[in-house]
């Protein structure tokens, strides 16, 4: 356990005595990123609340740095570990600048007046976040993507050794969340600092976590890497998935396809499917993909949007079969729509498939 | 760090010091009897002069002021840990029903003590006061936790003191001695009456329970934030609150023994402090909360003495006029924002 900077012995975690979630075992170590996941009201914040000292801890220990959590004093732990919450605050004819000084009052006086050097500091944990513009601005008057940079740059003007965020990219922008993330990032990476923090976006986590932490039902239902945990099937139980999908390899989420007979029929390759399987998606109609690779791009997103797909193993030739299966689909299909226009070798049955269509009078012309 | 808020700084304090020394001089001229700046001059700095006159400065007068500036800022600052404690702009001593609960205790004390004949001491009063203050704080807390709202809560603080005026009064009125008088003036919150040994009390319990205030202003900017984050920055929250409770009840129950219950000076003050500052930060606020509250108090009760002389205004009657129409302000800007 020594190399781990702060990890829980069977904590168990709740609220008013009674426990919610039992016998919990993190571990982070410097330089790594754990993530919270798990649907609403699972417990991610009840947890990081507990770690952060808000809630009392039902059974189990918090060790940081090797010692007893609950043994320390609060100025202890302030110089080590920092804390961005979701909660509002709103305090009154504060600066954005002296929200981010406060991060320094550990460091500070009886009176807590800051020196050169701690202004230093908050000026440079203001740079990082790209706050600097903000620095006299009314902190209740900026917006929540703005606040939540300054309530980060306060927790690195803090120089913790581990912070603790609770869902920091949720109010934020897609620049806002990818810059954020990258923050934290380069932090891990460069002064090794540990991160906890819970995520809504599994994409997000998937991609920024070194350990990721499923948060579901009494007990922590899975831990480990990101490739461990994020498979579609797991993330579908995870969060009781029942319309629509997930897509673990590519992270996004997809609406549930149309159900029914195919009416449309798709030819397609190459990525060049996509735009159309969408469209027919969003006005509810059921189709056909075909004939695909296993490997094409476009198969990936038909698997998750066509009620029906015919798929070709990758690198052969659409075999003879595949292209009987798809013209017996294709016939019974009100209309064809063919979005590539090249073949090569091993789609020329798509083609041939495609000359059917216009035979038969259904191909729709763009 | 900045020049333009530096400046702000000094001439707020500039500004509250140049108007204590205004009031205090102009306090010290008007009353009942006039008596002439030079004669004035005189008794204060050579100690000669009319010996009514002298009395008048000395006995009368001089203490009533330092009373004045002493209470006032006591108030404020309890107004101001108040607001900081509850979150809330509109909480003070007075709204949320303290100063009443310190008015009961006290008057029943004081009964207790003339029905016996014995002088009631200010320690005593004191003492009564603060176990008012408490008695109310705690109910207030138990208001606090079940309600979120500010509003409710400074209605749950208003029905509070309703409740302690309405006994008081009945107390009061069934109590039997000429003192009652003396009872009923004091219950209404005025400065009159308050000799130097009075003030020698309460500058000794203000006084270090300012600068206990001040010494903690690095907990309470960091409070300014949330519970969640000030124990983030090492502020021991269970043993701050405790601290803060006794020490806003200790200004406010101080103020009551002396002088009965003032309204609205604990919210309008700070309200008003903060306004001028264009900042929070109890480092400064604080200080210029006190400075604020003394001014206040020195204009309120040179109107409540001279207006109507020679009958004398209830204290708390000018301070309302002045003050209610700040947390009228308070009130509306807030709910725009929202």
């Amino acid at each position: 356990m020594n190399n781990y900077f702060f990890y829980t012995d069977k904590m168990t975690v709740g609220y008013d005595g009674k426990p919610l979630i039992k016998e919990i075992e993190m571990k982070v170590r410097r330089g790594e990123i754990l993530t919270l996941i798990g649907p609403n009201g699972a417990g991610k914040s009840t947890i990081l609340k507990s770690i952060t000292r808000q809630l009392k801890t039902i059974a189990g220990t918090v060790y940081l740095d090797g010692r007893v959590m609950r043994q320390m004093s609060d100025k202890e732990v302030s110089k080590r570990l920092a804390v961005v919450l979701t909660e509002r605050i709103r305090p009154e004819l504060m600066t954005c600048e002296e929200v981010v000084a406060t991060g320094r009052y550990p460091y500070t006086g009886q009176l807590g007046i800051l020196s050169k050097k701690d202004w230093e500091k908050v000026w440079e944990a203001m740079r990082i976040v790209s706050a600097e513009d903000l620095k006299k601005r009314d902190f209740a008057a900026i917006s929540d993507g703005q606040r939540q940079r300054i309530l980060l740059a306060r927790a690195i003007c803090q120089e913790p050794e581990i912070i603790i965020l609770d869902e920091p990219t949720s109010f934020l922008d897609i620049k806002h969340k990818l810059e954020l993330l990258t923050i934290l990032k380069n932090m891990v990476r460069q002064s090794s600092v540990a991160v906890i923090m819970s995520l809504h976006e599994l994409d997000l986590a998937q991609k920024v976590s070194d350990q990721v932490v499923c948060v579901h039902g009494e007990y922590i239902e899975k831990y480990g890497t990101p490739e461990e945990i994020f498979t579609s099937e797991y993330i579908h139980r995870l969060y009781g998935v029942t319309s629509g999908s997930y897509n673990a390899d590519f992270g996004c989420l997809e609406m549930e396809a149309p159900q029914g007979k195919p009416e449309v029929f798709v030819i397609a390759g190459n990525g060049s499917g996509i735009k159309e399987y969408r469209r027919l998606q969003r006005a509810g109609i059921p189709f056909a993909a075909g004939v695909l690779h296993k490997n094409d791009i476009d198969y990936a997103v038909a698997k998750t949007l066509a009620s029906r797909v015919i798929a070709e193993e990758a690198f052969e030739e659409v075999s003879k079969a595949h292209y009987e299966e798809a013209w017996r689909v294709m016939k019974e299909c009100r209309s064809v729509v063919c979005c590539t226009q090249t073949f090569g070798t091993m789609n020329r049955r798509n083609e041939a498939l495609m000359k059917e269509a216009e035979k038969l009078g259904i191909l729709r012309k763009e | 760090m900045d020049k333009k808020a530096h400046r702000r700084y000094g001439f707020t304090f500039l500004l509250l010091g140049g108007l204590l020394i205004c009031l205090l001089v102009w306090n010290i001229n008007s009353g009942s009897v006039k008596l002439s700046v030079n004669d004035i001059f005189r008794i204060l700095f050579f100690h000669e002069g009319d010996e009514t006159a002298y009395n008048i400065i000395w006995e009368i007068r001089m203490p009533r002021i330092l009373a004045g500036i002493i209470l006032g800022g006591a108030l404020s600052v309890s107004g101001f840990l108040l607001q900081t404690f509850f979150s809330n702009p509109i909480a003070g001593p007075f709204v949320l029903g303290i100063s009443s609960g310190a008015k009961l205790i006290v008057s029943l004390v004081m009964i207790v003590c003339l029905e016996r004949s014995i002088v009631a001491g200010s320690g005593i009063l004191i003492l009564a006061a603060f176990v008012g203050s408490l008695i109310c704080m705690g109910f207030i807390l138990l208001i606090s936790k079940k309600v979120k709202r500010m509003s409710m809560l400074v209605i749950g603080g208003v029905m509070i003191g309703y409740i302690c005026s309405a006994v008081t009064d009945f107390v009061v009125t069934f109590a039997d001695d000429s003192n009652i008088v003396n009872l009923h003036n004091w219950s209404m919150g005025s400065f009159s009456g308050i000799a130097w040994g009075n003030v020698a009390v309460m500058a000794a319990v203000v006084l270090p329970t300012l600068a206990a205030v001040f010494l903690m202003s690095k907990p309470i900017s960091a409070y300014q934030l949330g519970e969640v984050y000030a124990q983030n920055m090492g502020v021991n929250i269970k043993v701050f609150r405790i601290l803060l409770i006794l020490l806003s009840s200790i200004l406010s129950a101080c103020v009551t023994a002396f002088a009965g219950p003032i309204s609205f000076v604990g919210i309008a003050v700070p309200h008003i402090v903060k306004n001028i500052l264009k900042t929070a930060k109890p480092i400064l606020v604080i200080p210029g909360c006190f400075l604020g509250g003394a001014v206040f108090c020195l204009f309120c009760d040179l109107i409540a003495r001279t207006v109507f002389a020679p009958t004398e205004l209830s204290i708390s009657s000018v301070t309302a006029v002045f003050g209610a129409p700040v947390v009228i302000y308070i009130m509306i800007r807030r709910q725009q924002k929202i």
